[in-house]
């Protein structure tokens, strides 16, 4: 049986959802949670980065954003001026959405770590057709640098695990850790 | 004496002077944008418009701006904020209201001929909608055009297409790759039409930016294919400079029996490959 998957708020002009989502009814969700470390870094001025996560093919095919964290409560938006920083994902997949988007954009995170979890079969990781990907997240920093890590995963996954990947200067250490 | 004080007073009311006098290949002429990829409900791209020799430098001198032309994404034109006319450089904002790609262009057309009337040797300088002016007896009628384009392009949020429709008139660059779609160490293709048709065979100068602060040059002179379509390679990030030159194209004569126009087409574009 093939549905329509759930529509997340924003709106995904041209991202190629047509073959990665294939509808099933799972009877509990499976999950993924993404533990990401901001590094605490000594600089004179210091802004906690913009950070974006999505989902891509094992191809580099985007497949949904999962997360944008930004200075979403500045006035008149003007806070995703800075999105297109975030260059891979604003060339993949940010610049057809529309921001805020429910569910997606948050505030920026202060170093630390942090864990969003995400359920399958709802907005907006949604329905993921059995496959090799990859989590990708990019973070930007004002008046700082630029990173981009990459976490392989295999969706459906056959029994809770994960897989790390650490970054080097504006991402330290990140985590994906999946319930069947 | 006089048709040579009427000619200068020609060239400065038609913005010419300073534009047309020297070849293509002097100096470069280019818009320099401040940014051409940019997010949020409005926008606002700054640009600076000179000619020099080193790129992207103010070595030389300003480019006026009579002749500019801005399209906005649903193809109507876009009015510039003037910020000033140096000697160096002219700059202007371009504001942006709505999202998509806009073409940014200083857009050159001029005519001069030559003819005989009543034994004496006349010049004229003018367009194609003044060529009226020229008398009836006018004999040995010599014409040339020169058509010259000058342009950028910037995009707020998602990229589009309809400001980068052909206008069919002279030498343009039609993306194959968008643009503001462009990033270092992925070849971009464009495609160059004369007059709205390919341009096949026509030689592209190549060059990244930067070039008072190494000893290369670094041009890459490269060719279109049959259907005018080239494929650029910015090796590393940054704003290229691109120029291309062709004689010809629809060659209309302006009367029958008369020689057909001598025409000239320039074109220059600034492109910014972004880092992968």
């Amino acid at each position: 049986m093939i549905t329509t998957p759930p529509l997340p708020a924003a709106r995904w002009h041209s991202l190629p959802i047509s073959m990665a989502l294939i509808a099933s009814a799972p009877a509990t969700a499976a999950e993924m949670t993404v533990t990401v470390t901001i590094p605490r870094l000594a600089v004179a001025e210091y802004h906690a980065p913009y950070v974006a996560m999505w989902v891509e093919s094992d191809a580099g095919k985007p497949i949904t954003t999962l997360a944008t964290w930004y200075s979403v409560k500045l006035k008149a938006n003007e806070g995703t001026k800075w999105l297109p920083e975030l260059r891979s994902w604003w060339r993949k997949a940010g610049r057809t959405l529309a921001m805020p988007a429910d569910g997606i954009s948050s505030p920026t995170r202060p170093p630390g770590t942090h864990s969003v979890r995400f359920a399958g079969g709802t907005a907006p990781f949604g329905n993921l057709a059995p496959g090799n990907y990859r989590l990708m997240i990019e973070a930007a920093r004002e008046v700082g640098g630029r990173e981009i890590v990459a976490v392989p995963f295999q969706w459906p996954a056959k029994a809770a695990g994960g897989s790390t990947a650490t970054g080097t200067a504006e991402l330290g250490t990140v985590s994906l850790a999946l319930k069947p | 004496m006089i048709a040579h004080f009427t000619v200068c007073r020609l060239l400065a009311l038609a913005g010419l002077a300073a534009t047309l006098a020297t070849p293509a290949s002097a100096h470069r002429r280019w818009l320099l944008p401040s940014i051409t990829v940019m997010a949020g409900d409005k926008g606002l791209a700054s640009v600076d418009a000179a000619a020099s020799n080193a790129l992207f430098a103010f070595d030389h001198r300003a480019l006026g701006l009579d002749t500019l032309a801005i399209t906005g994404p649903d193809g109507k034109p876009v009015s510039p904020v003037v910020i000033g006319k140096g000697e160096m450089r002219s700059a202007f904002d371009v504001p942006l209201a709505q999202p998509g790609t806009y073409r940014i262009a200083l857009a050159m057309n001029g005519m001069m001929g030559s003819y005989v009337l009543n034994g004496e040797k006349k010049r004229w300088r003018g367009s194609r909608a003044r060529l009226s002016e020229i008398p009836a007896g006018a004999a040995n009628l010599e014409l040339s055009e020169n058509l010259g384009r000058v342009e950028t392009f910037v995009t707020l949020g998602a990229p589009s297409t309809t400001a980068l429709a052909a206008t069919g008139q002279g030498l343009e660059m039609l993306p194959v790759t968008h643009p503001n779609d462009i990033v270092a160490g992925e070849p971009a293709e464009m495609r160059f039409v004369m007059d709205g048709k390919p341009a096949a065979g026509l030689k592209v100068e190549f060059v990244a930016g930067g070039t008072r602060h190494r000893d290369q040059a670094g041009i890459q002179t490269l060719t279109t294919n049959a259907d005018g379509i080239v494929r650029l390679m910015a090796a590393t990030p940054g704003f290229y400079y691109l120029e291309a030159d062709m004689e010809g194209g629809t060659a209309a004569a302006p009367a029958p029996g008369q020689p057909a126009v001598k025409r000239r087409a320039s074109y220059t574009a600034v492109l910014e490959f972004l880092p992968q």
